[in-house]
């Protein structure tokens, strides 16, 4: 071991160390998801292939129609858009508590980047992994379906906000989660749920009004329909109404990720 | 403007523990300085303040003249930390560890690329660059820790217990690289257990016990400041019983081995001239602990560098001193 470090002596631009802070993040979450493909990628495009093959094909042929489209027509936006929300939910849940548990958030922690380049940073992370497992979906839609854009501007923004919403809600099931058990517990009770009752599958038109009132409070709902307009020009909901409700749940979802750093909260004593 | 200045600095936990009770601290900058305490003192903690994975109750700290309460990213680039425990990403190598270290430090990539190499080879982890760091060894993944600390080069390196575990090869090593980069200008705060190598390094020290300082001073006054030591006097031909050498306290530990205690009044030279009187030839003599050890374990059992009790929350002796208990003395 021989000699060395010279102590900075030139002024930081902190606007400089966030920006590149940020992308660091960025990439170093998507290293994650490209070096474990087969846990982050796979899975999501062998599930799809599955729900097409046996509710498209088999079962859809029986079903008929659906809002005036092939049954496979209609839930390939719904099966896209339900890939995303648990990658981008998984990715950064399983990211940020794995470096909880293992303290290598502390890198993070010590380091100048503010709380809200952090949480930005993760939430990209989520969004990227969101993209990609969205494009994989999409392909495999392709091979099974024909897909036409309806519009592509509104596509792109439900992705992305849905995507943004979710990845910050995994961030904040990380950041309160104590043991493996409550990294699962939000996916597998509640995601599940309110993504299997938030139209993938059906058109909320088909319930009983007790039902369909009920969906209305689903917020995946609203997700699915904005991103289903796009491809399909149909929505149980108003696409405008679903984008104002997703992008203020990205930001309010942010603030409260943003606070809870600042104070602390599962992260320091 | 000192690397780091506290005042006043308190903790208080949610379950009511007091972790710090009112630290005030003075790192000059450049300096090489030993922060010492017995397990659960408070060093951990102090650091954490320091470096922002703790949230204080109360007082102030500011590094290189950053407030951390106002100035908290300005402070935090100033400092590099190799904390106790090991915490990197176990499923990503040292390469990849240290590149995006750098960039939390807004260190662009292709500088992080070329400090990388620089470092990783000066600590002896370059062919081990693409290895898995769970496949490290522990020495490895200490020196991975102090690479990945100095990657945007900081001005104050906080180092805590960086060579516990590691054998004594490459501490000294570490050593000497610490040495170095501490002579380019870089102020190191270090806590270890190894005492020796507080001794060896450090120029000036506190030690916190009970959440308080208990001593600071230079290194070469704190030593000078012991007022017993112990020697330990291997002799050729076993005795039966501890020699009576009026004013010493003598204990024979076994027939070949001779313990003696040195007040700094006495000298060696009389001790030898009263065995060699005796019949007792010496044939080595060495420190039964260092003598930092001695003072440590004095000041942490209330006793004072000279053996005298330390007022609560002084970092001074107290003024009246008190004799010493004789144990296990059989002349």
């Amino acid at each position: 071991m021989s000699s060395v470090a010279q102590p900075a002596a030139v002024p930081i631009r902190l606007s400089v160390v966030r920006w590149v802070g940020f992308r660091t993040i960025v990439i170093r979450e998507y290293g994650r998801i490209i070096r474990i493909w087969g846990q982050t990628i796979v899975p999501s495009v062998v599930t799809a292939v599955l729900y097409f093959a046996i509710f498209g094909s088999l079962i859809g042929r029986r079903v008929g129609s659906m809002g005036g489209f092939d049954y496979k027509q209609y839930i390939a936006p719904g099966l896209i858009m339900m890939s995303v929300i648990t990658n981008s939910y998984g990715n950064v849940v399983a990211s940020f508590f794995g470096a909880k548990f293992g303290k290598h958030v502390e890198e993070l922690l010590v380091s100048p980047l503010p709380n809200w380049v952090i949480v930005g940073g993760y939430a990209a992370g989520g969004l990227v992994r969101g993209l990609l497992v969205g494009a994989a979906v999409t392909v495999v839609s392709l091979v099974f379906t024909h897909l036409h854009v309806h519009h592509l501007l509104v596509v792109l923004m439900a992705l992305l906000l849905t995507s943004l919403t979710f990845a910050l809600a995994g961030f904040l099931n990380a950041l309160f989660a104590k043991n493996f058990d409550q990294v699962n517990w939000i996916p597998a009770f509640v995601l599940t749920q309110l993504t299997y009752f938030g139209g993938v599958f059906y058109s909320v038109s088909l319930l009983p009004p007790w039902a369909r009132s009920l969906s209305y409070a689903n917020p995946i709902l609203y997700m699915v329909n904005a991103f289903r307009f796009g491809f399909l020009g149909v929505s149980d909901v108003d696409v405008g109404g679903a984008f104002a409700l997703m992008a203020a749940a990205a930001l309010v979802l942010y603030v409260l990720a943003v606070g809870l750093m600042n104070r602390g909260t599962g992260i320091r004593e | 403007m000192n690397a780091l200045s506290v005042r006043g600095l308190t903790k208080t936990y949610g379950n009511g523990v007091e972790a710090l009770r009112g630290i005030d601290l003075d790192v000059e900058r450049g300096d090489f300085f030993a922060l010492l305490g017995p397990n659960g003192a408070g060093k951990t903690t102090l650091i954490g303040i320091i470096t922002s994975l703790v949230n204080k109750t109360g007082g102030t700290a500011s590094v290189f003249g950053h407030d951390i309460d106002r100035e908290l990213e300005a402070a935090k680039a100033c400092i590099g930390v190799v904390p106790q425990e090991i915490n990197f990403n176990m499923f990503e190598t040292p390469f990849t560890i240290v590149v995006n270290q750098a960039g939390f430090y807004g260190i662009p990539r292709t500088v992080a690329r070329e400090r990388a190499e620089k470092y990783l080879r000066q600590l002896q982890l370059w062919e081990r660059r693409n290895s898995m760091s769970r496949g490290l060894s522990g020495g490895m993944k200490r020196r991975l820790m102090i690479a990945r600390a100095l990657m945007h080069e900081p001005r104050l390196l906080i180092l805590d217990e960086p060579t516990a575990g590691v054998d004594i090869e490459i501490r000294r090593s570490m050593w000497d690289f610490l040495r170095e980069i501490n002579a380019r200008g870089t102020t190191i705060i270090l806590t270890t257990h190894y005492l020796e190598e507080a001794e060896t390094l450090c120029r000036n020290i506190a030690i916190i016990n009970g959440g308080r300082i208990v001593e600071r001073d230079r290194m070469s006054s704190l030593l000078r400041r012991l007022h017993v030591e112990t020697f330990v006097f291997n002799l050729r031909t076993p005795l039966a019983v501890a020699p009576a050498l009026p004013g010493y306290v003598t204990t024979l530990i076994d027939d070949h081995t001779l313990e003696v205690e040195v007040s700094k009044e006495e000298n060696l030279n009389d001790i030898f001239a009263r065995l060699s009187a005796l019949g007792i030839e010496v044939l080595s003599m060495r420190n039964k602990v260092n003598r930092l050890e001695e003072i440590f374990m004095r000041l942490v059992e209330g006793r004072g560098a000279h053996g005298e009790p330390v007022r609560e929350g002084s970092a001074q002796p107290a003024a009246t001193p008190r004799t010493r208990a004789r144990v296990g003395t059989p002349s």
